[in-house]
């Protein structure tokens, strides 16, 4: 039954607590909350390693749970008082919930924090940018990962504009060796994070149309974001067949396996496909709309650490936390980690190319973050739910641009009243 | 003929009867009511309350459910996911429950070979994960890799196929089937096991009269077993509007496309925990939790009232 359901969860998070709870209670030890179950290994092999030569004294436990539960499982932690010292924090309101319940500290005082500007700083903020509660620790890039061997099969190159890229499109869907371009729509949020994210900031022009929308300037109903739906649904006749069905790890296959030629990408999956694919990949940012000069990318903060209000070795977790602002830091995480790019002002030297190339994009290319994110998804309808929901639907052709515009635009304005 | 039970009883002193009622009725009901009565009526208390930002609870009385129910941005949803529901609960109900019957009343004939092989095989998908299940059907009807195009082209029959699970048309439908494939094996067993209990002079009788078997599986065994019947309906009732695994684990918290496989256990799940941006809004999931309830409720109400009580049982 529903409710045995829910007593067994609740049970099994209570338990869990228990023996966190029991095993973080050695004084001058510390341990990390985490969803990076996937970077156990790295962390244990050579991040805190690599802390321990500085501070030998300081035992740190990585103690990662599933990315899935991470958000109910640190919230019982705390509301238990067995979490650990140190929390990952998840951008924007789910950290931001976590410090007005006065459950993480301020890190305002860590020195290193003025080593990251204000878009850096901006997903672990209050809204009026007074108080940063977490130390940005990496952001993702959205781009476009290529075959460097089905590009030079069908003889095509990197496409700069829109133009370029829908004939690069159509050249290797009338050669017809490889699917043109590998996305999913099962999943939902490949067609929200990887299309409609990825190509939109060069609409609506990056944090300046973030900004808008949040000030209320703009609507979703507006040409920019019309534009950006029209330009994703027009990718369907390009994507493989029964996309409908393909899931996120499908996407992921289809395209380590050599039969697609280009990827709707995150920088997370690189790492992935170092794995696994056996040619040659490239990188490309999103193509820019005809008419327009200055570009764009998503650049999308999402990883962060803060102290545990509760913790009792706040000392040794703000030497921590201090540590992960140095350039030292930042090298390994880059490079273990390829794709997880560091938000340090001080550039760093990444070693994987394709890695190399979308962080290279800094440089010509005005960073944004998702313009769901930071306020917009905290009423109901949920923004970033609804944005899922209607990218899928505009990229299955069940619903026009005009009709997803419309519907976010109504359902934020239900409860979003912009101060003005 | 030896003394009726409760006439030992009766006339066991008060205090040694008591005595024995707590040793082997109390651990059952201290186990039931800590894990079952307390959190259904803690839940309950929950939805009574909000929660401000700061996390602190006030009670606000039946606010949650007037929202729930009135509110077009919770009712939309919430009569969506339990219009689904019912799609769901009608697709085991007109296939799960058929060829359950179906099946026991052929491995119930005499002289069927490997019996035991075919009741193994068939009841081996109910005792799988269902993340497997998810995992495994995903696969079966994956547009990219998956053997069902392949099988239906060999047969001539490739125009047909579609991703029916990214088909906002054929998605619940999919699921409920593949739902079906996996817990065909229970009303199977449960049906089998009631026609196996039919003494063996009734069907002797019906074959001395000229019966064949299929009219006596018609007129003289399923009569018999309409209580098993009947009780694996309500099972299939109550699995059905508690169910979530299978939607989760193959389409995700979401449900989609555009929440045509969202049931009130994903919709629940959801309110209770949130989906990425989305928090978790555990006074308001406890509403959603005790809706539920309610609905499972009255469903076992209207079958005791107007279903069991016409069921006549057969002492043989």
């Amino acid at each position: 039954m529903r409710r045995t359901f829910k007593a067994a969860l609740g049970a099994e998070v209570a338990a869990l607590a228990l023996l966190a709870g029991l095993a973080s209670a050695k004084a001058g030890s510390l341990k990390i909350e985490s969803w990076r179950n996937d970077d156990a290994d790295i962390w244990n092999s050579k991040i805190i390693p690599a802390f321990n030569k500085q501070y030998p004294d300081i035992k740190i436990e990585f103690a990662p749970s599933a990315p899935k539960e991470y958000n109910a499982a640190l919230n019982a932690r705390l509301d238990g008082g067995t979490a650990g010292d140190l929390i990952t924090c998840r951008p924007f309101d789910a950290s931001l919930a976590l410090y007005q319940k006065h459950q993480l500290d301020s890190v305002d005082s860590i020195k290193g924090m003025d080593n990251f500007s204000d878009v850096a700083k901006a997903a672990w903020q209050t809204d009026d940018g007074k108080t940063t509660f977490c130390v940005p620790i990496a952001s993702v890039i959205a781009g476009f990962i290529y075959n460097k061997e089905a590009f030079a099969k069908v003889g095509v190159t990197e496409p700069k504009t829109l133009d370029e890229f829908h004939a690069v499109l159509d050249k290797l869907k009338k050669e017809g060796t490889y699917v043109p371009l590998v996305m999913g729509t099962a999943d939902q949020w490949e067609a929200a994070t990887m299309g409609f994210q990825n190509i939109g900031p060069d609409y609506w022009k990056g944090e300046t149309g973030r900004a808008n929308l949040i000030a209320g300037k703009e609507k979703l109903t507006d040409a920019q974001y019309v534009t950006a739906f029209k330009e994703i649904a027009s990718w369907a006749p390009y994507l493989g067949s029964g996309f409908q069905a393909q899931t996120y790890a499908d996407s992921q296959n289809l395209f380590s396996l050599g039969k697609g030629a280009i990827y709707a990408a995150g920088s997370w999956d690189i790492s992935t496909f170092r794995g696994q694919a056996k040619f040659g990949m490239g990188a490309f940012p999103p193509p820019q709309p005809a008419g327009t000069t200055d570009c764009y990318i998503s650049d999308h903060t999402d990883i962060a650490m803060g102290v545990n209000a509760a913790s009792k070795n706040k000392e040794e977790a703000k030497k921590f936390l201090e540590w992960l602002t140095t350039p030292e830091f930042a090298t390994i995480y880059a490079n273990a980690l390829p794709g997880f790019f560091p938000l340090a002002k001080t550039p760093v030297k990444v070693e994987d190319d394709v890695a190399a190339t979308m962080v290279g994009w800094r440089q010509a290319c005005k960073s944004t973050i998702r313009n769901s994110y930071q306020i917009l998804s905290r009423g109901t309808p949920n923004l970033e739910n609804e944005l899922w929901n209607v990218s899928a639907q505009v990229v299955n052709g069940k619903l026009t641009p005009e009709a997803a515009g419309k519907q976010l635009q109504d359902g934020l304005d239900k409860w979003y009243k912009p101060t003005k | 003929m030896p003394e009726p039970v409760s006439n030992i009883t009766v006339q066991m002193p008060r205090a040694k009867r008591a005595g024995l009622l707590l040793f082997f009725l109390g651990p059952a009901v201290a186990i039931y009511s800590l894990f079952s009565i307390y959190p259904l009526l803690a839940t309950m208390a929950l939805s009574t309350y909000t929660s401000d930002p700061s996390g602190a609870r006030s009670f606000v009385g039946l606010a949650n459910f007037e929202t729930l129910l009135g509110d077009a941005l919770w009712s939309k949803p919430f009569w969506n996911a339990l219009r689904n529901n019912l799609i769901f609960f009608a697709v085991h109900m007109c296939v799960q429950n058929p060829i359950g019957i179906a099946l026991a009343g052929l491995l119930s004939l005499p002289g069927v070979r490997l019996k035991g092989f075919y009741r193994t095989v068939m009841f081996l998908p109910t005792m799988l994960s269902v993340v497997i299940v998810g995992f495994s059907w995903n696969l079966i009807l994956s547009p990219l890799w998956g053997v069902a195009a392949g099988a239906l082209k060999a047969v001539g029959l490739g125009s047909l196929f579609a991703p029916w699970l990214g088909l906002e048309s054929s998605a619940l439908v999919t699921l409920s089937l593949i739902s079906v494939w996996q817990f065909v094996g229970i009303p199977l067993m449960l049906i089998y096991a009631a026609l196996l209990n039919i003494p063996e002079e009734l069907i002797d009788a019906a074959r001395v009269d000229g019966l064949g078997q299929f009219r006596i599986f018609f007129h003289i065994k399923l009569p018999l077993v309409l209580p098993t019947i009947s009780l694996v309906s309500v099972l299939t009732f109550v699995a059905n509007f508690n169910a979530f695994d299978l939607i989760y684990s193959v389409k995700g918290a979401l449900a989609g496309p555009n929440f045509t496989t969202d049931i009130l256990g994903t919709f629940f799940y959801r309110t209770f925990f949130g989906n990425q941006l989305q928090l978790g809004n555990p006074t308001m999931g406890a509403a959603v939790a005790t809706v539920m309830f309610f609905i499972i409720l009255l469903g076992l109400c209207l079958y005791l009232f107007l279903v069991q009580r016409r069921i006549r049982r057969y002492a043989f």
